[in-house]
């Protein structure tokens, strides 16, 4: 059977022969689809696989950029760097997670609800992907943790920068930084690609403001990591770039100096430049540590903020309301001047109160102040010779003036937080209230009360327009060089009056604006000032600065809380006597020195009862201070080359 | 095939050494060399751990190549049935006495090496059947119980390599005996049959397989559904051989390879490695190495008389053919990933040796080309 004969071998070996042919052929085919898919990978697609290739080989890890520094007007930072030790985490590194935090445990003070938070951060990112353990570490710790590196794999110690306040004079205006949000990340585009563990972002004030410019540019180090993760070598480095740093007008002296006088008041201080309107001072009171937002605010710490009555967080000066008060006279004064319905010496007599429209209207003196003119209105503040004037007036002209020197809408375009007021009129009544205007309300009104509110800065912008002689300026807390050659115009026209302006004077962006019909009512309405705080039964004179370098001219102001019901009229009921809650707010607002004003100043002070008693003696002692260093402010300003 | 017995049986050394065929010989030792710098990439530029053995493997089995060259083409026919049958005990012996290692028992002890006797049965099949092929007469190939014997010799072996489990190295034992029985002029009819019965008992077989390797099919299916788990491996060669380029990235600078994103990369991704450090043209490189060898072998076939070696040689070589072309057709994404070693170019004892022994046989059939077997 398994005899084979020379003739089949043959016919066998043929027959293998064309069934290896018909292999081959096949192998042929098939070795061509393996070389086509080489050609397909290697030459066609390759570029495509070596990107894939790149993006497995390197990883980058993003550095939080230097945040830019704020400086005051001398060039003192007042928002500044510090170098701070922090510990991060690479989860992928440790061994284990739950062992790694025992250890660490062990070595810093971390309680268990914020390792737990950390575990839920880490599932939700990335395992390469650091995540910062503690970010403000002392000395002490970070040298412990040092000394125990070896047994800590994926624990790394970074020496970083962090965000330091001086003092907390101004951080209202500054405002905080802290880490990035959810929200933040949704609704600011810039910090698309920003997203760094330790990266801080402004979140009020000009830490706020400036955000964008001031964060600078996020860098990396590029990585060559294997399969695994861990990094083999570094391939690139690039610090990023560090922030833009700003310069403001502000003086950090007189910050603190204000910021001292406040103390523990719930109070807000303005002062401006009423040529350039720079801002000098703006200071908030009682004020809250900024440093302690940066690597996030600490339970109690927020709850004893938001808990304090004299609200601590609030930015007084731009974002707190208050009713002008007799501050408002100023302007009902020149209101009633400029529209002539009232001469400077027609009198009023004040017998403590006038019926008007079957209502009772009283002034702040009981037993009235007898014969009033204009000067001696304003000097004595007189309620009733106001009631007169502003029954002559009107609300809507009233208004129109307010408006005119910057009540109603809001001053810096700086802050979000800051608020526009009201300046009531007819048609505001009939937009927002619904109602029809009151006559009676018209009278509440030349008193700087009803529905009037203004903020603090806005009384300044007011007070600076008047003690300029009527010219718009705007004011600005990012120092400028250029836009603030108002004074040297003044000071051509003053000196040579009929001729024409020199080229220099001229630049376009100089926009002069005067905000009166006549200078002359300027002038009236700055002298009754004057008298107010410089002459015997003036408001204010009690806080007179007899040295010519320093005598101001205000006003004062007291806005009421609630309204003194009849009998406690009658029974003469101090201010000091009242629940904290229902005490008048004391206003005051001034421009100095009188014989060549410099700057304004407002001053308000919660529930501080009377303007007199309780904001024109701070009014005084930052005046002088403010003063004293202008000389100084000069010298600083003609320095060339001085532009951030 | 006229001549007389004596002749052959008498070359002198002289005549033996002439008629190796020293291309293909050559060729293999470029090869050799060639995965030597392969392996010696694969350690990140270490002799130790693989470049070391494999140099040595390479060698020694190199040696035995030439050796079983000069071993008459009788022997290798008369102990065909034999080698198959110690094959099949040393795989059966796998079964109780063998080394478990990542979830598959494959390996026997000796202890100069672990051995992986599925491997030798590559050989020792395709021996067996070329034997029992030459020996059955043209006219009863396609008898029906001329059929059974080569049918349960090749499911035997294939059966135990697939419970090992070890999927790859089973299908090309399995293939290895299909070509045979083909090139032995089985109708094509009965290949048709038997592959639709394997399409039909497929579900059944699905069943019995391992999760692992449902996942290796799906994922050859779609690569990209599950990049970080189960597709990995087929992504990461892919990446590594595109990223290569026209003329690669350099020896010893595959940054897949050395940065670890290649998997297996010593033994079934070698040629992944090998691509992306010397790009298309080396790819190129090998595969026409291959084509020569192969090429080689199969001109020994036609060379040598007997049907014996005719079908060995033919058989040896579409089996290397094979081999190759699903190593390199898993490593290019082409095929599901079944584990299955680059001849000599891998790292791997048994595989090498296999594949030397096959060689040698190859090479006894050329040196004794006109000895009957018979």
């Amino acid at each position: 059977m398994f005899s084979s004969g020379s003739g089949n071998t043959v016919i066998k070996s043929k027959l293998i022969s064309r069934r290896m042919f018909l292999l081959s052929v096949s192998k042929a085919i098939v070795v061509v689809g393996v070389l086509g898919r080489l050609i397909t990978l290697q030459i066609n697609e390759s570029s495509k696989y070596k990107t894939l290739s790149d993006k497995n080989r390197f990883r980058e890890w993003k550095l939080a950029p230097e945040r830019g520094v704020i400086k005051d007007f001398f060039n003192q930072e007042i928002a500044s760097n510090k170098q701070v030790y922090q510990i991060h985490l690479i989860p992928e590194n440790t061994q284990s997670i739950e062992e790694t935090f025992f250890r660490l445990k062990t070595i810093l003070k971390i309680s268990d609800s914020k390792i737990f938070s950390l575990k839920k951060k880490i599932a939700k990112q990335k395992p390469w992907e650091p995540i910062i353990i503690s970010d403000n570490l002392n000395w002490s710790e970070f040298s412990r943790i040092n000394l125990f590196l070896h047994e800590l794999q994926g624990v790394e110690p970074i020496v970083s920068v962090a965000r330091l306040y001086k003092d907390n004079s101004s951080a209202h205006i500054l405002g905080y930084v802290s880490q990035v949000s959810a929200k933040d990340l949704k609704n600011k585009k810039y910090l698309k690609d920003m997203s760094v563990p330790g990266m801080a972002v402004g979140k009020t004030g000009l830490e706020r403001r400036l955000d964008k410019e001031i964060i600078g540019e996020v860098g990396f180090q590029r990585y060559e990591v294997n399969a695994y993760g861990k990094r083999i070598k570094q391939i690139k480095v690039d610090p990023g770039t560090a922030g833009k740093s700003f310069k403001t007008t502000l003086d950090l002296e007189v910050q603190k100096y204000t910021s001292e006088i406040l103390a523990d008041k719930a109070a807000s201080v303005c002062v401006m430049d009423i040529y350039n309107g720079d801002i000098i001072s703006l200071v908030s009171s009682p004020s809250y540590d900024p440093n302690a937002f940066v690597h996030g605010v600490e339970q109690s710490y927020w709850n004893s903020l938001v808990s304090n009555e004299r609200k601590p967080l609030i930015n007084k000066a731009v974002s707190g309301l208050y009713p002008p008060g007799s501050t408002i006279k100023t302007l009902v004064a020149l209101s009633a001047l400029e529209n002539k319905v009232i001469r400077p010496l027609d009198t009023v007599k004040c017998t403590g109160k006038i019926e008007l429209f079957g209502e009772k209207f009283h002034c702040w003196k009981k037993k009235g102040h007898g014969i009033m003119n204009m000067r001696s209105g304003i000097k004595r503040s007189c309620d009733v010779y106001f009631y007169e004037v502003a029954r002559r007036l009107g609300v809507d002209r009233l208004s129109e003036t307010a408006k005119k020197f910057g009540l109603g809408k809001r001053v810096l375009q700086d802050f979000v937080e800051e608020r526009s007021g009201v300046v009531p009129s007819t048609s505001w009544k009939k937009k927002y209230v619904g109602q029809n205007w009151y006559l009676g309300e018209t009278l509440h009104s030349g008193i700087g009360q009803g529905y009037f509110q203004s903020t603090p800065i806005q009384l300044c912008l007011m007070t600076a327009q008047i003690a300029n002689g009527g010219f718009e300026i705007k004011p600005r807390i990012l120092f400028d060089k250029t836009k603030n050659n108002l004074k040297d115009y003044l000071k051509f026209k003053n000196e040579n009056p009929g001729q024409p302006l020199p080229a220099d004077l001229l630049v376009s962006n100089f926009d002069l604006k005067p905000l009166f019909k006549n200078q002359e009512n300027i002038k009236i309405v700055k002298d009754a000032m004057y008298s107010s705080s410089n002459e015997p039964g003036g408001t204010s004179y009690r806080s007179r600065l007899e040295d010519k370098r320093f005598t101001f001219a205000g006003k004062t102001g007291s806005s009421q809380i609630r309204k003194f019901t009849e009998a406690q009229r009658e029974a003469e009921v101090k201010q000091e006597q009242l629940k904290y809650k229902n005490r008048d707010h004391a206003l005051f607002i001034a421009f100095a020195p009188v014989s060549d004003p410099k700057y304004a100043i407002s001053v308000v002070v919660e529930h501080g009862g009377t303007g007199s008693k309780a904001a024109a003696p701070i009014a005084k002692k930052v005046i002088k201070k403010v003063l004293e260093r202008h000389d100084l402010r000069q010298s600083i300003k003609n320095l060339s080359g001085d532009s951030i | 095939m006229f001549q007389p017995r004596s002749i052959q049986s008498s070359l002198s050394i002289k005549d033996k050494l002439f008629s190796i065929d020293y291309v293909l010989v050559v060729s293999i030792l470029i090869l050799g060399i060639t995965s030597m710098f392969a392996m010696y990439s694969t350690d990140g530029g270490e002799f130790k751990y693989h470049t070391e053995s494999h140099i040595l493997r390479f060698f020694v089995f190199f040696f035995m190549f030439i050796i079983l060259s000069f071993v008459q083409i009788r022997f290798w026919h008369s102990t065909s049935y034999l080698i198959y049958f110690v094959f099949l005990i040393l795989l059966i012996g796998v079964k109780y006495f063998g080394l478990t290692s990542s979830g598959s028992q494959r390996w026997l002890n000796f202890y100069f090496m672990n051995l992986q006797p599925s491997e030798l049965m590559k050989i020792g099949l395709i021996l067996f059947l070329a034997k029992y092929y030459h020996r059955v007469p043209i006219e009863s190939i396609n008898k029906m119980k001329f059929l059974f014997l080569p049918i349960f010799v090749l499911i035997f072996p294939v059966l135990l390599v697939v419970m090992q489990p070890d999927l790859g190295t089973a299908i090309l034992i399995g293939l290895g005996g299909v070509v045979v029985a083909w090139l032995a002029g089985v109708r094509a009819k009965f290949f048709a049959y038997s592959f639709l019965f394997f399409i039909a008992l497929l579900p059944l077989a699905i069943s019995f397989l391992k999760p692992y390797q449902k996942a290796r099919i799906l994922t050859f299916l779609n690569p990209e559904k599950d990049p970080l788990g189960a597709g990995y491996q087929i992504i990461q060669s892919k990446i590594a051989i595109g990223s290569g380029g026209l003329f690669g990235k350099g020896f010893l600078n595959g940054s897949q390879s050395y940065l670890d994103y290649l998997p297996e990369k010593h033994t079934d991704f070698i040629f992944t490695l090998f691509s992306e450090e010397f790009g298309f043209f080396g790819s190129v490189f090998i595969l026409l190495l291959y084509g020569l060898i192969v090429s080689r072998i199969v001109r020994i076939g036609n060379m040598t008389r007997s049907n014996f070696g005719k079908l060995y040689c033919y058989s040896f070589a579409t089996a290397f053919f094979i081999y190759v072309v699903v190593n390199m057709g898993m490593v290019l994404g082409l095929l599901p990933i079944v584990g299955s070693p680059l001849p000599i170019m891998s790292y791997g004892g048994s595989s090498m040796m296999a594949i030397m022994l096959g060689l040698g046989i190859t090479m006894s059939c050329k040196v004794y080309k006109d000895m009957p077997v018979n």
